[in-house]
């Protein structure tokens, strides 16, 4: 298959879609477009990058009002088709409000805005959005929100944990669980979930900030090479 | 016409970190006797509706579209008419 094509959704008030546009582009050197929220067509593209910001203002809910817009439902129908997409902050928020990942976001727990490093254990390496990861490996990527808790009903939670659909977690150095390493308050200190046809991810981390060295590390690199590879079949060469 | 005020709250089984805060703050101010401190958020409209039935299930259909997140919040609705 020819080289996949990553479509970034700007939404009004989106601020990380240039750095996943980036990402894709410069970094990983695979064709990337921006697609504007009242487009009503994907065209095209094989992967739909969600990115973080404040869509909409974050009126109502976050991700409340983002759901109803035009390029929405072509994103709906893209999932519904088994396309990936891949929701980060602001775009897993979208993600949860428009039904196509569970749960909700709600307010971190600390009610403060929290932008800093921290680390994630990548819990299933067999996804199609992070095979190029080993399993078990401890990443440093950033998180940026306000509302990025975690919540789902216990019959969905354990849905979710007994699926390996939690494919990252909030870990201390040591590579635990712990609530101190807990960022904001996520049940099960859930940082990612995919759904059970496995094509769409959210996460709260940002992996489009931490995609070369320049950046202090590249260690959010491999979620893009890891989409790129699950639809070319092939191993995309990393400089 | 009907005005609709409708009230949105974090789910009972939620917890409400921002109703936390404010109760902290107000027993820091001694208002022991106030607890369980739930913080939401009023929404009013008007509804251009035939009678209370249409009107109420209009402002229902409006909440479980977009008002309100099941997952995590509760809402009621209080209607009022008009009269011009």
């Amino acid at each position: 298959m020819s080289a996949p094509t990553f479509g970034v959704v700007v939404f009004p008030g989106s601020n990380c879609d240039h750095d996943a546009y980036h990402a894709v582009k410069h970094v990983l050197g695979e064709k990337a477009t921006f697609l504007w929220h009242k487009d009503t067509d994907l065209q095209g593209v094989d992967v739909v990058v969600l990115p973080g910001g404040f869509s909409y203002g974050d009126y109502l809910r976050c991700g409340a009002i983002s759901q109803f817009s035009s390029i929405m439902k072509e994103v709906v129908r893209h999932a519904e088709r088994g396309g990936h997409v891949i929701g980060i902050c602001n775009g897993f928020q979208v993600l949860t409000e428009t039904g196509l990942l569970p749960g909700a976001l709600l307010r971190n727990r600390s009610l403060k805005f929290v932008c800093k490093q921290v680390r994630l254990r990548v819990e299933n390496a067999e996804t199609d959005f992070t095979r190029r990861y080993e399993q078990g490996k401890v990443l440093q990527i950033p998180v940026a929100h306000g509302e990025g808790n975690f919540y789902t009903d216990s019959d969905t939670l354990r849905e979710l944990e007994d699926n390996g659909r939690v494919v990252f977690r909030y870990v201390d150095e040591n590579g635990e669980a712990t609530e101190a390493a807990n960022p904001n308050g996520s049940l099960n200190n859930i940082a990612g979930i995919v759904n059970s046809r496995g094509n769409v991810l959210g996460m709260m981390p940002h992996p489009e900030r931490v995609v070369e060295n320049l950046l202090g590390s590249d260690d959010g690199l491999g979620v893009f090479a890891s989409l790129a590879e699950s639809i070319t079949g092939s191993v995309p060469a990393l400089s | 016409m009907f005005k609709a005020i409708v009230t949105v709250k974090l789910r009972p089984s939620i917890l409400d970190p921002e109703g936390k805060a404010i109760e902290h703050a107000l027993q820091s101010l001694d208002f022991q006797q106030l607890s369980d401190v739930r913080v939401g958020k009023e929404i009013e409209l008007t509804v251009d509706a035939a009678d209370r039935d249409a009107a109420e299930q209009a402002v229902d259909d409006a909440c479980r579209k977009l008002l309100a997140n099941p997952v995590m919040e509760d809402y009621t609705i209080e209607l009022q008419e008009l009269t011009s």
